[in-house]
């Protein structure tokens, strides 16, 4: 019976050990990736968020335009005209896949930041300045794991609704070959 | 059925002695030496206040146990989020002025690793300098040094708190010298690429609130060839 013991002692350490080499720490939670097939290659996924709701964390110049309440905006950020928003990020189905924020500078530069948590990130710096029918454009700068060494672009676009309205962000991924500049 | 038993009871004995031995190995060593500590490039240090009261805010789930504030936050409750937690920060440079805004993303890594002391989270900030412009870190973290001397400890504490003196390195990679990789995207480090490191210096942990008295630290190194490329643009 001893023997038996001490052998159920190395077994259940081993048994531990394989789970501990073997089994992820987690077990991230994935949606199915609504995409679409571009002609060039690419794929085309669209992300949308409705504002206010989705919206996590406003900050700026303006103290009345700062959430949610209690958030106490750092006066040298709002002096620099510096505005931040953080939000919850849906694919088509409306479900929530992510976050994303949104940095705007005074001299008109924007940036987002995507964070899909089961997939990666993505950093686009936007054009200063939309076209005439509202949409701001950017190039993917850098992307982390799925997004890694993609390259890419999102569209920005506003449309207005209700108490506040859809933020449509739409981002074109293409896989590299290596053989870019 | 005493062999059944015998044999039950030696396996979980078994499953104990390898959650010891994990627990205090000392082959686990908290990282508490920059990378970038031997690094010839400028170098950018970037200090947070990170205690869960002296952030602007912070967010999360139950399952990340990060603490929400304001109070008034929305949780990261949908199930594709409530692996992550999101912090926002006022950075401070080196003399310890304001110097801008950090937003960091942060999630529990999908990979092994406690077997070799390593409790993964896969994180971004995206950093935005009010005299230079945006930037994001992309970093893989080793977060079981901070679990294993400071959550832990304050978990099985009496008191749910844990107080001392805390010095370590989140950062362990993905770059092969255990770095994070930079890359620019606006204003003055529009193209810049470079290497990050993040490391904290905790004080007082609770239970209840997470870091009570803790200050994170970014050390940036921007590569100098893309950095003068970039200011040439």
């Amino acid at each position: 019976m001893f023997k038996l013991f001490g052998f159920g002692i190395v077994l259940g350490a081993a048994l531990a050990a394989a789970a501990a080499y073997l089994l992820p720490v987690t077990d991230l939670h994935r949606e199915v990736s609504i995409v679409s097939v571009q002609p060039n290659g690419g794929i085309r996924e669209a992300w949308r968020i409705h504002v206010p709701d989705d919206r996590i964390l406003a900050g700026g110049g303006n103290p009345a335009a700062t959430s949610p309440a209690g958030v106490d905006w750092p006066a040298h950020l709002a002096t620099a005209g510096i505005e931040a928003e953080v939000f919850k990020l849906r694919d088509a189905n409306d479900v929530v896949i992510g976050l994303g924020s949104r940095i705007a500078a005074p001299t008109g530069e924007v940036e987002w930041l995507l964070h899909l948590p089961a997939r990666g990130s993505m950093y686009f710096p936007m054009n200063p300045a939309p076209d005439a029918s509202g949409l701001r454009s950017g190039g993917l700068r850098a992307g982390t794991r799925e997004f890694d060494g993609r390259l890419g672009s999102l569209g920005e676009r506003f449309l207005p609704g209700g108490d506040g309205g859809t933020i449509e962000l739409t981002g074109v991924l293409v896989a590299t070959t290596g053989n870019e500049p | 059925m005493k062999y059944l038993l015998a044999l039950l009871a030696g396996i979980a004995c078994g499953v104990i002695v390898f959650v010891l031995l994990v627990y205090y190995n000392p082959l686990a060593r908290r990282p508490s030496l920059s990378p970038l500590a031997v690094s010839s490039s400028g170098q950018m240090e970037l200090a947070f206040a990170a205690g869960s009261r002296e952030l602007v805010a912070a967010t999360g789930s139950g399952l990340t146990s990060a603490t929400r504030y304001p109070a008034s936050i929305q949780e990261l409750w949908e199930p594709a989020v409530e692996d992550t937690s999101l912090v926002v920060a006022l950075l401070r440079n080196s003399r310890g002025q304001p110097a801008g805004l950090g937003i960091k993303f942060a999630t529990t890594a999908e990979q092994p690793g406690i077997l070799n002391g390593v409790y993964p989270v896969s994180s971004a900030w995206h950093v935005w300098l009010v005299d230079r412009g945006g930037l994001m870190i992309d970093q893989t973290e080793n977060r079981w040094s901070l679990l294993r001397e400071i959550a832990l400890p304050a978990r099985v504490s009496s008191a749910d708190s844990w107080r001392g003196t805390y010095y370590g390195v989140l950062t362990d990679g993905p770059n092969a010298l255990g770095t994070g990789r930079v890359a620019g995207g606006s204003g003055g480090l529009r193209g810049a690429r470079g290497e990050a490191v993040e490391a904290v210096s905790v004080r007082a942990w609770s239970v209840a609130d997470g870091p009570v008295a803790m200050e994170g630290r970014l050390t940036i190194a921007l590569d100098p060839a893309a950095e003068t490329a970039a200011s040439a643009r």
